[in-house]
């Protein structure tokens, strides 16, 4: 699956598509197909985004998990501060991006 | 310290305006992200992994304790409550809002702060000696002389959009802290004839192609100083490649051109700059120099040093140095707790760090390029106070230049730029060889850490460097030997084939084995991998 993801204008957040908006979770995230560009394109056109592109991911019970170890580390939060992660009070959460 | 005149507050103040303007017209559409990315570099705001990250210039390092604490503000109000100190003496925030930029650098001018040219393809932040002002050996204070040379350069409108990103250091010592030839110009001031000057070398760095800066001048007066920096960065900027982003730096010009036909052609240059009259007055330098006088020291103090309490002898052996003036000691305080995040300090550490300062050490910090902190002058018989305050922070780490002293990149955790993470290496390595007594048997070594081949981790300076890189999607690390940034430099070699995550901290468990059996006395494991050479190395690591 083919995921697209960018950052908040204003915050900087991570945030992926989901297919009407965008999420700060990318359990949240759906498959832009082919899509992706185009959508984009749009979405930071009207400065609701900033970087948009476009990621392998495979499909998980869990949501979608990005191919690269560096989306994924950008989907959770540092592996090396747990507690500034999405996922703080989870210890096991690090293990989803290795 | 230097001190703003009303010109330095009105440029950091109109420039704050400016780039306020600039985010509103970003966040309203009127400019692309195309036009604005190139504004906000130059204001030192990056977009990386998880936010935006704003990079804070310390000119040379040195800060005063308000400024220090307003470090420490902007980490709590703006950020989630740390910073991390790099490795060109800077500061950098990992969760910076857009929306709340210009309010931060406004905070930041009126402690004479800024962030000007610390991205971008300009005159970067000017280093130097973490020890000026304070080392027995330097022939004058470099400091001076890098503000000058951080005023002249900040906006000069012919070096504004260089081929590629410049970065300059100036020490005044034969004891290089900082440095000096991996950078693309390195000036080493010396005393000739009762006159100061510079000793200039120009064309190293690291990076994916690491050079030595060649010596392409002796001594340029300090009358001119100026005009032949201004020669060497208008050659470069009229012959230096912009075809080729990795061909850009001025190392790869010089080393096409030849280091004499390089140093010809600025001098061709400099003799007509010199009839321009582009060289400031003497009295600019006095007026620059006078600020940076030397404390009011006591004199005639005692210089003992009650070792009774055993962990703050081995903090004074490892952390305290010697300082001109009897009596005073220069203090590293350590960021790289065993096990912590290298560089990094939370808001509440900062504060403690300003407050000692402003008790402590005439009110002054410094930030050293391998992400350490500095009270340059503090008493001797004040030691004891200062690192019991230090311990209650979590600051009184007694390694410097050991292993677990290990500069270390941001890597994947957090930089969009990495291949690998860098971090958690570092940790590991710390907690493996970090134990009391271990790391002081195996004295000072050098260790740095990069997450890709651009090297702000210094690997190729390191006496073991460590490079993560991507191989198929996994994070590899090469190991490399035999670098050094210091007054002896030389440039590491890559051992063989790289490793997983354990697999570099086994290797380096090796390497250092042989260094233990093998070690002559007397020296360090640099000394003993230059007399036997890669291959014993190479041997216990790949057997």
């Amino acid at each position: 699956m083919k995921l697209l993801t960018g950052n908040d204008l204003a915050t900087g957040d991570v945030v992926w598509w989901t297919g009407r908006d965008w999420s700060r979770h990318v359990e949240d995230a759906s498959d832009v197909a082919d899509g992706g560009e185009s959508i984009a394109r749009a979405e930071e056109g009207a400065r609701r985004v900033t970087g948009p592109y476009v990621i392998d991911a495979t499909s998980t019970p869990e949501g979608p998990r990005p191919a690269h170890i560096k989306d994924r580390i950008r989907a959770l939060g540092p592996t090396v501060r747990p507690d500034l992660t999405l996922k703080p009070a989870d210890p096991s959460a690090g293990d989803w991006i290795i | 310290m230097y001190r703003y005149d009303q010109y330095d507050q009105a440029i950091v103040d109109t420039r704050v305006e400016e780039f306020r303007d600039q985010v509103q017209r970003r966040l309203s559409g009127a400019l692309s992200e195309d036009q604005f990315k190139p504004l906000r570099l130059m204001n030192g705001l990056y977009l990386q992994l998880h936010a935006y990250m704003l990079r804070v210039a310390v000119p040379y390092g040195t800060l005063n304790s308000r400024q220090m604490r307003m470090l420490g503000h902007v980490a709590r109000k703006y950020d989630r409550g740390y910073g991390h100190f790099t490795t060109r003496q800077n500061i950098q925030f990992n969760w910076i809002k857009l929306e709340d930029a210009p309010d931060i650098l406004a905070e930041l001018a009126t402690a004479q702060m800024h962030a000007i040219q610390t991205s971008g393809n300009c005159i970067r932040n000017i280093s130097s000696d973490q020890f000026a002002g304070a080392a027995a050996d330097e022939v004058t204070d470099p400091r001076p002389w890098a503000e000058l040379i951080r005023q002249w350069s900040t906006f000069h409108p012919e070096f504004t959009y260089l081929p590629r990103k410049f970065k300059l250091a100036v020490i005044a010592s034969d004891t290089d802290r900082a440095a000096m030839r991996l950078h693309d110009i390195g000036i080493q001031l010396v005393a000739r004839d009762g006159q100061i000057g510079a000793r200039v070398f120009a064309g190293g760095g690291m990076g994916r192609t690491p050079m030595i800066a060649p010596e392409i001048n002796s001594f340029v007066p300090a009358s001119e100083i100026l005009s032949y920096l201004e020669a060497c960065l208008r050659v470069y900027n009229r012959h230096g490649r912009r075809d080729n982003i990795y061909k850009a730096r001025i190392k790869i010009l010089i080393h096409a051109l030849g280091a004499d036909e390089y140093a010809r052609q600025v001098a061709e240059e400099h003799a007509g700059l010199k009839t321009l009259d582009l060289d400031p007055p003497a009295a600019e330098l006095e007026r620059i120099t006078a600020m940076f006088g030397a404390p009011a020291f006591e004199r005639d103090l005692p210089s003992h040093i009650d070792r009774n309490d055993p962990d703050f002898a081995v903090w004074v052996d490892q952390n305290v140095s010697a300082h001109k003036q009897p009596g005073y000691s220069v203090v590293t305080i350590s960021l790289k707790p065993i096990g912590g995040i290298p560089g990094d300090a939370s808001a509440d550490q900062i504060d403690v760090m300003a407050d000692l300062a402003e008790r402590y050490s005439f009110d002054e910090l410094r930030v050293t390029h391998a992400q350490n902190i500095v009270l340059p002058h503090v008493l001797t018989r004040d030691l004891y106070a200062i690192w019991t305050a230090l311990r209650e922070a979590g600051l009184a780490e007694a390694n410097l230049d050991l292993i677990s002293d290990i500069i270390a990149c941001p890597g994947l955790d957090y930089c969009a730029l990495a291949n690998a993470r860098s971090i958690p290496v570092a940790q590991k390595i710390a907690k493996r060889f970090g134990q009391a007594g271990r790391q002081q048997e195996l004295g000072e070594l050098k260790l740095k850490i990069s997450g890709c081949i651009n090297a702000c981790g210094h690997h190729h300076a390191g006496h073991i460097g460590i490079l993560g890189v991507d191989k198929k999607g996994t994070e590899n690390f090469q190991l490399l030997l035999g670098g050094s940034g210091a007054e002896d430099v030389s440039l590491a070699k890559i051992t063989g084939p790289g490793f997983d995550e354990d697999g570099v901290v086994e290797a380096i468990e090796k390497v250092t084995d042989v260094y233990l059996a093998q070690r002559q006395t007397g020296e360090r494991f640099l000394d003993t991998y230059r007399r036997l050479g890669m291959e014993p190395f190479k041997e216990a690591i790949y057997g």
